[in-house]
């Protein structure tokens, strides 16, 4: 019996007949009443198991609906339906069916109730999603496609390594809170870590989100890492090493992203930086926590989206995304210079915008868990999320200096997709009682609280302030304005030089490690082609003589084999 | 026999020999004839009906009973008996499945690769050769093994000589294979003969029966040894497989289709019969060091035939070495040991034979309309072929074993064998030689769809006639993955039927 019928089925039917449907505006349209039915489907699914059907001996579990995969399941819904309307125009088959193939993929895994379809979602994900990457259609967007792939399909042959593992020892394939003490659980964890850009496992996130389409970067950044957040907050809540994980996350990037040129890698870096503080939520694992990570999941999957459509409709129209190319943007595209600066000011969580009720919940159960340590290191990223994405994505793109361009403002579809998510960014921030029924515990929170507005803004005009002081003090405008032909060096100029050193140190030593490591790769190739090519000795297939002599070798090894034992 | 009334149920009673009786009258037939496409047709019904009578024969025995036909009346162990149970029954229902779905495919194929006179030769030879496997599987008789071995054998090697229309070398691999698959053949009778002298008889029933007290006898563990190199041989285990590449390579597309899903698959059957049925499991666990022979080959025919298959500029090559390695899965399930593993080894065979078929013939398509396998002539053809490369697209997939592929099902199976043995490296090796797969898979691929055409020759699609049998198979690798009941259970029972969980020795003359 089926009461709840699984929305990622819709997602995967009109995927795979779509391209048969001629009219581009046609396919559009019908992308965009996809995800309303899947928001539907979601909404009224009755709690509980359902979907089941037996596979190989197991039971699988396609609807498990339960307050957690609920909210994840709406909100990517909702990232669908915008990026498809953003998306519009676009009427490419390929990166259509692709882009309802991987959001349809992602609800799937969403809503798994067990490991095995999981898997099959998950390697759903990884494969439809790299056809937004190809779609662009140069070379480095190729390799960087085919880097993608196999990191992500290594997460998933992980994945079912672990859960092969976890079976043998324990019997069951459900998709529950797991233990991190045996190799499948580990291993899955680490299937896990790796979709969700943990610190040393991220580069797949920056090398690729940035070579995607236009359109495709605002697909990407919805499912993937959100998809390993709803994994390990369903699979692994409470365990502690994710905290310290998580901690770093927000961290690291944020020194990358200040360097980054590329404003749709400096997007990608402050993404991973966003993933810290969800994972840190799990980690501590209280109800709180939970839901500070569910809550911020779901505001950050709009901000983010409307932070990447501002700077893809700069993209779309200027045809290019460096820091150093663009400014004074402002005059001619003001609507998308406003969507950006809510973003923005989403992202850095400014009171009365979606990011400050979902943040302050992880930060509050950060320090009422007496994680002070955390606590300050969540407080400075939150600064630094600021400076990166509050302040350097708009400043640089629509005011800075004035590059010259005078772009259009962004196409309608863009505009309005832009604007419907800039609503619901500040329809949060404004009304958050609105995302808390939706949260997967009944906790009673109140983000407009004197201090925690008083605080936050003192954290965020201090910020602004010292932005402020040193344009003022001409650290920032001067050189900006004197060094348009070699922006990047200067840039790198306002962050402690030790940093600059020591990445310089550290890339060196990466790199000589790389190209050791390229050049014995490439030293085994050519051993096997010796031994393995058309010309190697195992290859050779004529002589009917060495044949011969295997066949007597063979023969001589059995008896061998079966007289010795004898004795 | 003929006092019962002419009924359905009355027939039903001899399915076992019309099983290899139609098909064998029917290529003398053939050749009388004369006409091509009257050979054809009775080629198409000799191999539909095989295929009606093993999937009736497989529904009755899939429960674990066993259907014994005494051949001419005369009672085993002095007469030749045909014998019934799950797991030929379903190598059986193999057979006859790919050959159907062949002949039609056959029969466009061979028109443009071989020449009109030869043609009804050709069914001719196509149907002693399916005579031969079904007869092989069949029996349970020893000896009779040994025939029909030797008639499938022979008609190979002009089956596979036939493709000298196309590339002369053909002649050249069918004539290396002709030596290679007779000392094969000498082998196994020379075990044979062994085992003769040692019982006195050649009813394997009768043999499990009389060999556990002979368990310590070095005459019949040599025998042992013959036995396993000389189907070794035939079903091309990693140093013996040789003949393999080339033989597959030159011969008509349809043929290599064929031989591909079908005559290794027959092969490894009666190797399976002899470890687990006729040598005893414990027996065989005596001299349970085969282990020591058949797993380390198995496991480097998993990845040297796999990178073999990656430097290769032939698709054809490709697939032939891919297939190697593939054996060495079914051959890894079977030293498993274990009721998992040979529910493996017969999942893979099923899945493999559907799998490998729908590839070879999707690049026999692709001969038939550029008259090429060479990888590199191929470029492009993605957008000029669409339908066929889409095929090797999913066929490929099913190989490396992607999920919702029948391949997928056959490595779960065989992980989750090596896994209840706590064999962890064994899983990974097994996920680690998929990649290997993952690279020879890619490289077509890519050249199909990311390279552009060499030339401005326009190829146009191939006719309906190939690519609906080919996407039958294609569908059916795909099908196979989703819906695992029939292949599954199917298994399960073949390897209850081979393990005596389900006891053979019912019934046998002692």
């Amino acid at each position: 019996m089926i009461d709840a019928f699984p929305p990622a089925f819709i997602f995967l039917i009109v995927a795979t007949l779509l391209p048969l449907i001629p009219g581009g505006s046609v396919r559009a349209t019908i992308m965009l009443l996809v995800p309303v039915a899947s928001f539907w489907l979601i909404w009224n699914a009755p709690t509980g198991m359902d979907a089941q059907f037996e596979f190989f001996g197991f039971t699988l579990t396609l609807m498990r609906v339960d307050k957690l995969s609920v909210i994840f399941g709406l909100i990517f819904s909702v990232a669908a339906f915008l990026s498809s309307l953003y998306a519009f125009k676009v009427h490419d088959r390929v990166q259509q069916s692709a882009t309802l193939f991987y959001a349809g993929s992602a609800i799937g895994a969403v809503f798994a109730g067990d490991l095995i379809s999981l898997f099959f979602f998950w390697e759903g994900t990884a494969i439809a999603s790299v056809f937004l990457i190809w779609a662009r259609g140069t070379e480095g967007a190729y390799h960087t496609g085919m880097r993608y792939l196999i990191v992500q399909i290594g997460s998933g042959v992980i994945l079912i390594a672990g859960v092969g593992l976890l079976y043998q020892q324990t019997g069951s394939i459900a998709f529950d809170k797991m233990v991190l003490e045996s190799l499948g659980t580990w291993l899955i964890f680490l299937a896990f870590g790796i979709k969700c850009a943990f610190p040393l496992l991220h580069n797949w996130l920056q090398d690729s989100y940035p070579a995607a389409t236009v359109t495709g970067t605002v697909v990407l950044s919805a499912f993937t890492t959100k998809l390993a957040i709803y994994a390990l907050a369903r699979g692994f809540p409470g365990t502690e090493i994710l905290i310290y994980i998580g901690a770093v996350m927000t961290i690291f990037p944020i020194f990358f992203a200040e360097i980054e040129n590329d404003l749709r890698r400096v997007l990608a870096y402050s993404l991973n930086n966003q993933l810290g503080f969800m994972v840190v939520g799990i980690g501590i694992g209280t109800p709180m926590a939970l839901n500070g990570t569910a809550a911020h999941a779901f505001a950050h999957i709009l901000y983010k989206a409307l932070l990447f459509m501002s700077v893809g409709a700069v993209l779309h129209r200027t045809g290019t995304s460096k820091a150093s190319e663009l400014g004074g943007l402002y005059k001619t595209m003001p609507l998308t210079m406003i969507f950006c600066v809510v973003g923005a000011a989403s992202i850095s969580a400014f009171p009365l915008f979606s990011g400050f009720v979902s943040k302050s919940l992880i930060l509050d159960a950060s320090a009422t868990t007496g994680h002070w340590i955390v606590w300050l290191v969540l407080v400075f990223a939150s600064a630094g999320v600021l400076s990166h994405s509050g302040i350097k994505i708009p400043f640089f793109t629509f005011f800075a200096h004035d590059s010259g361009k005078r772009p259009k403002e962004a196409p309608t579809h863009m505009l309005l997709a832009m604007g419907l998510t800039a609503f619901l960014c500040v329809a949060i921030g404004v009304y958050p009682a609105m995302l808390y029924s939706l949260l997967p515990f009944d906790v009673e929170y109140h983000p407009y609280t004197a201090s925690h507005v008083i605080s936050q803004l003192q954290l965020l005009f201090f910020a602004l302030l010292a932005f402020g002081v040193l344009m003022r003090a001409g650290v920032y405008p001067p050189e900006l304005r004197a060094i348009n032909l070699d922006f990047d060096w200067t840039y790198r100029r306002l962050l402690p030089k030790i940093i600059g050193t020591v990445s310089a140190v550290a890339s060196t030593i990466w790199a000589a490690i790389i190209g050791f490591a390229m050049r014995r790769i490439n030293n085994i190739i050519s051993g096997l082609y010796r031994t393995h090519g058309p010309e190697g000795p195992i290859a050779k297939v004529w002589p009917t003589g060495s044949m011969v002599l295997w066949i007597a070798m063979l023969l001589a090894a059995t008896l061998l084999v079966s007289f010795i034992d004898l004795m | 026999m003929f006092s019962a009334p002419f009924t359905f149920a009355a027939l039903s009673q001899h399915f076992p020999i019309l099983q290899v009786v139609i098909p064998l009258i029917a290529a003398p037939l053939a050749v009388f004839i004369g006409v091509t496409s009257i050979a054809f047709l009775l080629a198409f019904a000799a191999s539909i009906t095989s295929l009606i009578i093993s999937y009736s024969m497989l529904m009755q025995v899939i429960d674990g009973s066993v259907i014994s036909y005494h051949i001419g009346g005369w009672a085993p162990p002095w007469g030749i008996e045909y014998r019934v149970d799950a797991a030929n029954a379903f190598v059986l229902l193999i057979l006859s499945a790919i050959s159907t779905v062949v002949l039609p495919y056959a029969k466009t194929s061979i028109e443009r690769e071989i020449r009109a006179s030869a043609q009804t030769l050709f069914y001719t030879c196509y149907l002693l050769c399916f005579t031969g496997l079904l007869g092989m599987v069949i029996t349970g008789d020893a000896f009779n093994v040994f025939v029909f071995l030797e008639i499938s054998s022979l008609s190979t090697y002009v089956l596979v000589a036939l493709g000298a229309e196309r590339d002369k070398r053909a002649l050249t691999a069918a004539f290396n294979y002709l030596i290679m698959g007779t000392i094969g053949a000498t082998f196994f009778v020379i075990g044979l003969g062994l085992l003769y002298m040692m019982t006195g008889t050649l009813n394997m029933a009768d043999l499990a029966n009389r060999l556990p007290a002979l368990s310590d006898n070095r005459t019949v563990q040599t025998a042992l040894g013959f036995i396993v190199v000389g189907m070794g041989l035939k079903l091309a285990i990693y140093p013996l497989h040789l003949w393999l590449p080339n033989a597959y390579t030159y011969a008509p597309s349809a043929v290599t289709a064929f031989l591909a899903a079908t005559a290794t698959k027959a092969a490894i059957y009666v190797l399976l019969r002899f470890m687990f049925s006729v040598f005893a499991p414990d027996f065989t666990a005596a001299t349970g060091a085969l282990n020591l022979i058949i797993l380390p080959f198995a496991v480097i025919a998993m990845f040297a035939a796999s990178i073999i298959a990656v430097f290769q500029a032939d698709l054809k090559k490709t697939l032939a070495y891919s297939s190697i390695a593939q054996i060495g899965y079914m051959l890894l399930g079977i030293s498993y040991f274990s009721h998992t593993g040979i529910t493996a080894t017969m999942i893979h065979l099923f899945n493999h034979a559907v799998t490998k078929a729908a590839l070879f013939m999707a690049v026999g398509a692709i001969v038939y309309q550029t008259g090429t396998s060479f990888i590199p002539k191929l470029a492009g053809l993605g957008k000029q072929m669409p339908w066929t490369s889409a095929a090797i697209v999913a066929g490929g997939l099913s190989l490396i074993g992607i999920p919702a592929t029948a391949g997928f099902i056959s490595k779960w199976v065989l992980i989750s064998g090596a896994l209840e043995k706590g064999w962890w490296w064994m899983a990974m090796l097994i996920v680690a030689s998929s990649l290997i797969a993952v690279i020879y898979v890619w490289q077509v691929v890519e050249t199909l769809y990311l390279k552009e055409p060499v030339g401005d020759v326009v190829v146009k699609e191939a006719p309906l006639s190939l690519l609906i049998p080919t996407w039958i198979l294609v569908i059916a690798s795909i099908y196979f993955g989703l819906d695992t009941e029939l292949t599954l259970s199917s298994a399960r029972a073949a390897a209850d039927a081979l393990l005596g969980t389900a006891p053979l020795a019912a019934g046998a003359g002692s």
